[in-house]
């Protein structure tokens, strides 16, 4: 089998060692020509999440639709009023990220912490409802992600919910990230220790 | 429109005690089983000092005999042993009961007057003792299909993680995967997508690694307060294999990577569909898509047929069943990577894309819920690893970190993989604190839980849940029994 391998080595040897540890655009330094090509056909059912929304699928939905949907296929996990139960809870805990007290726990919903609506679309998509994952049209996950949206707040209006609008909205936390600054450093600690 | 009330805890505190729930019906099993490190011994008469004076120690050449009882000292071996074994006796497994991957067999008066088990009656692959009983446990979530189930830390001996004990964390169950059918699709910003059978991918150059794997969660219990009693529980999201496949650059040489991409989304073929974004420079670094474990095809739970390894970089970026893997100038803001993995600090910021595990060390043994049953000589063991690269040293402390003496690092030590540490100790009777602190290639010190909590801050019980990398403290009261407790 492996002697009909189209096995093309574009460099030298030497250039293949290098291969595990670098890599330069336009200079690949081995194409073995393994695999098939994939093509747009193959691809067209995947979902990916990017922020602007271009790889979303297209589609619409509308909030009222997303209502139906959500007492049919989430609220059971996700409580009627989206408080929470097996599933997350997925509204309310604006204004209580901001806390330094270890007895009280911030509330981490879509509505209070999920910077990105593409987000809530992608998730749903791909891996809800959880006992019938990929199950919802597409038309039917733009819906409830308007839903859900629409009851924190967010959305507003009876606009068509799409990949254009999705990356339009503007979610309350969207500039609650920072990037990593580790690694800390820090000195072996002091001599007096105690228990706590 | 009112929800709840926003102060309500009410999910993690179940989160929580469900942990604590499972761990307990763990141990009230083993504390029954003579193989267990948490056998229960305490009908056995306190120990007596050795030969008079303890406080001078014992031969430290002079080890433990008796296997059922790994911590059994010296001087309950000199004083008691008669009585230790016939405990151990009266406890062995039911007869016909084998534990998780064993077969049961009769077991004779005496192996040397019966032939065995015929070679070939295990169909040819084998099982482990039927004596030997540890188990992962899992996180008592209300449904058992997204979970986490715990490595026994406790029980381990050198560096790699038994395939069938390393720790699971699944979103949507374990996936069933049929190589023949099984494919990996590679698109986005490239010159050609492409499709890989799983013959496909097994046919470029590959390459074998030992790394640990750790869930950046490991320790979320502990932030607050000493919550679980074991090290399976407070550590036991961490596990080390040999990972075998192709290298991420590979691949992405075969289909060409365009100019501009930055970001690769790497996407699970499970019913949760798990993805993670991943810089392209640690792409082409040192990632590799790995379809072996320990010499053997992955496990199922680890994401058979093929897993994307990620030196260095918190579990769940590890993605399992690997089936997609889309080029990007963008981090793709999945909801991993925006609303769980991301360390919420006390000032309402959350720290996002925090991939890289910081070192940490553990000891295991003496560990939480064992019992020492005597002044003497004790081998004090435990692991050390940092996703930046090898350890350096490893310090113990047996008074709660006012003073620190070297332990001995057991080869190979490894870039980004679990090291054995030992360190020898003489336990005089007295209330003892034992610590271990690791440092890095990089310098990094290990830091005590105050100062991780200095920077980090307590936004909640669980802190910023992820990232709990501070030195472990380990109480041995007068009675020789081990508890959790924070002491900085």
């Amino acid at each position: 089998m492996f002697t009909t391998t189209k096995l093309f080595l574009q460099v030298t040897a030497c250039g293949a060692l290098f291969a595990l540890n670098t890599y330069a655009v336009g200079a690949d330094p081995v194409r073995y020509g393994f695999g098939e090509p994939a093509s747009a056909h193959d691809l067209q059912d995947f979902v990916s999440s990017l922020p602007d929304g271009r790889d979303l699928p297209a589609g619409s939905g509308t909030i009222s639709r997303g209502k139906q949907v959500y007492d049919e296929k989430c609220a059971s996990c996700h409580g009627q009023k989206m408080e929470g139960g097996v599933g997350d809870r997925l509204l309310g805990g604006r204004g209580t990220l901001v806390n330094n007290d270890p007895k009280k726990a911030p509330v981490k919903t879509v509505e209070s912490y999920w910077p990105y609506a593409t987000t809530l679309f992608d998730y749903i998509k791909r891996a809800m409802p959880f006992y019938t994952p990929g199950s919802l049209t597409n038309d039917e996950v733009y819906s409830v992600t308007g839903y859900i949206l629409s009851e924190a707040n967010i959305l507003k209006g009876d606009e068509p919910i799409t990949a254009e609008s999705l990356a339009k909205v503007a979610m309350p936390n969207r500039d609650g990230f920072i990037p990593d600054h580790r690694p800390d450093h820090f000195k072996p600690a002091d001599k007096h220790p105690r228990l706590r | 429109m009112s929800i709840l009330d926003p102060n309500s805890d009410a999910k993690n505190k179940l989160k929580i005690a469900s942990l604590v729930e499972a761990e307990e019906a763990f141990l009230a099993k083993a504390r029954t089983n003579a193989n267990s490190v948490y056998f229960s011994q305490h009908h056995i008469e306190p120990a007596k000092p050795v030969k008079g004076d303890s406080s001078k120690g014992v031969d430290p050449l002079q080890r433990p005999q008796n296997r059922r009882h790994f911590l059994a000292s010296v001087a309950v071996l000199a004083s008691s042993s008669v009585a230790g074994r016939a405990i151990a006796q009266t406890t062995t497994p039911p007869e016909g009961k084998a534990p998780p991957g064993a077969v049961w067999r009769s077991v004779p008066e005496d192996a040397t007057k019966i032939p065995g088990t015929a070679i070939g009656e295990d169909g040819g692959y084998g099982t482990r003792s039927q004596f030997e009983t540890e188990v992962r446990w899992r996180f008592g979530t209300k449904t058992p299909l997204s979970s986490w189930s715990m490595t026994p830390l406790e029980h381990g001996v050198g560096i790699i993680t038994p395939s069938g004990l390393h720790f699971e964390r699944d979103h949507g169950g374990i996936a069933t995967i049929d190589p023949a059918t099984h494919k990996v699709f590679v698109h986005g910003m490239v010159k050609q997508p492409k499709k890989f059978s799983m013959l496909d991918v097994k046919r470029f150059p590959s390459i074998s690694r030992i790394l640990f794997i750790e869930c950046s969660g490991n320790g979320l219990t502990e932030w607050s307060k000493p919550t679980l009693k074991t090290v399976q529980g407070t550590h036991g999201l961490v596990s080390t294999s040999e990972w075998t496949g192709v290298p991420l650059s590979t691949i992405l040489n075969e289909v060409g990577v365009k100019s501009g991409a930055k970001w690769l989304l790497v996407e699970g073929g499970d019913a949760a569909v798990m993805t993670r974004s991943i810089p392209i420079d640690k792409a082409m670094k040192d990632c590799f898509l790995a379809y072996g474990q320990n010499g053997e095809a992955i496990r199922p739970e680890q994401g058979y047929p093929l897993r994307l390894i990620a030196p260095g970089y918190e579990g769940n970026t590890h993605i399992k069943w690997v089936r997609r893997i889309e080029l990007s100038d963008k981090p793709f803001m999945t909801r991993e990577e925006t609303s769980k993995y991301t360390d919420l600090l006390p000032s309402g910021k959350a720290v996002q894309f925090s991939l890289i595990m910081d070192a940490k060390s553990v000891i295991t043994r003496p560990s939480g819920e064992m019992t020492l049953s005597g002044p003497g000589f004790y081998e004090i063991t435990g692991l050390a690893w940092s996703g930046r690269g090898r350890i350096k040293r490893v310090d113990v402390s047996t008074d709660g970190g006012r003073t620190w003496k070297p332990a001995g690092l057991q080869g190979p030590i490894l870039p980004i993989c679990q090291t054995r540490f030992r360190f020898p100790w003489v336990w005089d009777g007295k209330e003892a604190i034992l610590q271990s602190r690791c440092v890095d290639e990089t310098g990094y010190v290990q830091p005590t839980l105050g100062q991780l909590i200095e920077v980090r801050g307590l936004n909640g019980p669980i802190g910023s849940i992820y990232h709990l990398n501070a030195i472990q403290s380990w109480k041995v009261d007068t009675e020789g029994r081990v508890s959790n407790v924070h002491y900085y």
